[in-house]
């Protein structure tokens, strides 16, 4: 019906020539709509996951922080704390490969509550929060989205690791356990950034409130050395830290050993963090 | 589609919105009828947007109650979403993704499978002239591009109720029309719209009825006709050759006409409202009468207009110099007087 003739090339698309659709076409076109039920709410999830895919793919740069970031993490401190505290960076890194890939990808998670923060600003979210699907949908497929970003950095810093000398016992089993441990753990901490991301008013304010949160929340851990060296009051806090549990658990099931109690404990506030910080961030989403 | 007289569209009552110490919407009292487009008109910051948003379900009012086809959008906001589309005042598409991701993206959310949801982006895509564009991504798009593909995304479903937040704002006229098009084509396949506009033309062109909102209150309501009547019959629009000489022709027709006289923005040009309420004569005579007034003074006209009000001249007269004249008969509320006295007498309680 319209005679549309748009130059193919990179950048804006020349608007075509074109005329409102006819009455007649558009009676068409919206009595042949019919309504289909509703989707389920895993399917309506799995679709925002699906979004967060495409933006991927749309905007590669994105993936700046899972694959850059993270080589620089495992080199860093592989190099600088190596020697001197286990003598040897290819000794240290037997220790510190699983304990940095959790506290990178801990920290990665950070970047949720910037995006949601950004994303909400714009009109879409409006057209989201209009639409007859399960309310936490949206959410839930930013974070699935976020758990292909933590794969990537796994793999990215796995892969490092292995090149610099690092030889996990429990071999692919052991190691996908692990990461698999870190992803649930992930997704469900990331539930604290939607809240910030719903809760403050800019992205600045979202990233400086989180780096007060991830800065001490992971350093603060068995990550780099054993804590028994700290402290007794620093001691009490880093070994009831959940990311000192979830960094023993992924060392331990790399190792080949299997941690029943840091794999409960660390399963354990992962449910915890998506109960509290899951229900927040669902009352201010129906509020915002 | 249901006929007016049966449930209506849109029903509020007493709707308040408050943002601090702001109250953004401050007691609204709506009636939309069903299949028709109705204009709810305001400047910037009157509370359009917002009103929009507590029917649209997205903001929780914080005082009064709206319904929408009968159904409450707090406690039945889920209901409501089934029937209601959104086109924002801001882009509501995703623009990092291309016309038919964002078209199918939200056809799946919508509850249709994968190949129905791209089969239904195809045939909005192509009636909305955007097949050409539809592997692109809608950041690129041009604004007019922009409006119909977030207009094509509210109609993946025929919704019963469509929100269109100034539609055209920032577009060429010529895209304007396109949209405009296309409204009146939703319109005549029984879907309601409620429009909210700065543009008083816009209102004009689309819309059946039309409530005038400022300040969060609705000042007037009614159909065109009725809204142009409220404010006199018409007026007589002059152009004089020497801009020296209006204050002498302001002069000559306020004791002309008895009536007000505005200074338009041109240096050369002047406006009075011609009601007949002066005299027994009628306007066109009233206005003749004023020119020959003119030309006595010796003050050279070198073109003049008399015609309706425009919904321009109903809107300053509503908002900015409220008159101090009793409301005119027939629908129109006027309530823009007891404004400041009823808001003192909230705060108290």
């Amino acid at each position: 019906m319209s005679t549309t003739t748009t130059t193919k090339t990179s950048g804006p698309v020349a608007d075509t020539a074109y005329s409102a659709p006819r009455a007649e076409d558009l009676a068409a076109l919206l009595v042949s709509a019919r309504r289909p039920p509703r989707p389920s709410a895993l399917s309506a999830s799995l679709t925002f996951g699906w979004r967060a895919m495409l933006k991927i793919k749309h905007v590669p740069e994105q993936l700046f922080d899972v694959t850059a970031f993270p080589i620089m993490m495992v080199l860093m401190y592989t190099y600088l704390f190596g020697g001197a505290l286990a003598g040897s960076a290819t000794r240290y890194i037997q220790f510190l490969l699983p304990g940095i890939l959790t506290m990178s990808v801990v920290m990665i998670t950070m970047y949720t509550g910037v995006a949601v923060n950004t994303d909400i600003q714009k009109g879409v979210f409006d057209r989201f929060r209009t639409l007859p699907i399960w309310r936490p949908a949206p959410m839930v497929g930013y974070l699935l989205g976020d758990v292909i970003r933590y794969l990537i950095a796994s793999a990215v810093m796995l892969a490092v690791g292995m090149l610099i000398g690092y030889r996990p016992d429990g071999g692919v089993v052991g190691v996908l356990a692990g990461v698999a441990l870190l992803l649930v753990f992930s997704f469900a901490f990331s539930w604290i950034w939607t809240m910030f991301g719903l809760l403050l008013r800019t992205e600045k304010s979202v990233m400086g409130v989180s780096m007060m949160v991830i800065f001490p929340l992971t350093f603060l851990s068995n990550v780099f050395v054993d804590p028994r060296t700290m402290p007794g009051w620093l001691q009490a806090f880093v070994n009831n830290s959940p990311v000192t549990h979830v960094a023993s658990a992924v060392r331990d099931l790399m190792a080949g050993g299997w941690p029943a109690a840091d794999i409960a404990w660390s399963l354990g506030w992962a449910g915890v963090f998506v109960v509290v910080f899951g229900t927040v961030t669902m009352r201010l989403y129906n509020r915002k | 589609m249901t006929s007016s007289t049966e449930q209506p569209a849109i029903e509020t009552h007493q709707l308040v919105k408050v943002f601090g110490e702001n109250r953004a919407v401050d007691g609204i009292d709506l009636r939309v009828p069903a299949g028709t487009v109705y204009g709810v008109l305001g400047p910037n910051g009157a509370g359009k947007t917002t009103a929009v948003k507590m029917l649209a379900t997205l903001l929780r009012p914080d005082g009064g109650e709206a319904r929408v086809f009968g159904m409450d959008v707090v406690r039945e906001a889920d209901a409501v979403r089934g029937r209601v589309s959104l086109t924002g005042q801001y882009a509501s598409v995703d623009e990092d993704l291309t016309g038919t991701e964002n078209l199918v993206l939200l056809g799946r959310l919508l509850g249709h499978g994968k190949a129905a949801a791209r089969e239904r982006s195809a045939e909005l895509l192509a009636a909305f002239g955007l097949a050409d564009a539809a592997g692109r991504q809608v950041k690129n798009y041009s604004g007019g591009m922009r409006r119909r593909i977030d207009i094509a995304a509210s109609i993946l479903n025929t919704p019963d109720l469509l929100f269109l937040d100034e539609p055209t704002t920032g577009l060429d006229p010529r895209s304007r029309n396109q949209v405009w098009d296309i409204v009146r084509a939703v319109v005549a396949q029984g879907t309601t719209v409620l429009l909210t506009t700065q543009y008083l033309d816009e209102a004009d062109q689309l819309a059946a009825r039309i409530a005038v909102i400022d300040h969060g209150r609705v000042i007037a309501e009614g159909t065109k006709g009725e809204l142009k009547a409220s404010v006199g019959s018409g007026s007589v629009h002059v152009r004089l050759r020497e801009a020296e000489q209006r204050p002498e022709a302001e002069r000559v027709l306020t004791s002309a006409l008895r009536a007000t006289v505005t200074l338009d923005a041109d240096p050369v040009a002047l406006t009075a409202t011609v009601d007949g309420r002066g005299s027994d004569l009628g306007a066109a005579e009233e206005a003749a009468r004023a020119l020959a007034e003119l030309a006595r003074a010796g003050i050279t006209v070198d073109n003049f207009a008399l015609g309706q009000p425009s919904l321009d001249e109903v809107f300053l007269a509503l908002t900015d110099r409220r008159p101090e004249a009793e409301p005119k008969a027939g629908e129109i509320e006027r309530d823009g007087e007891n404004e400041r006295t009823e808001r003192t007498e909230r705060t108290v309680r």
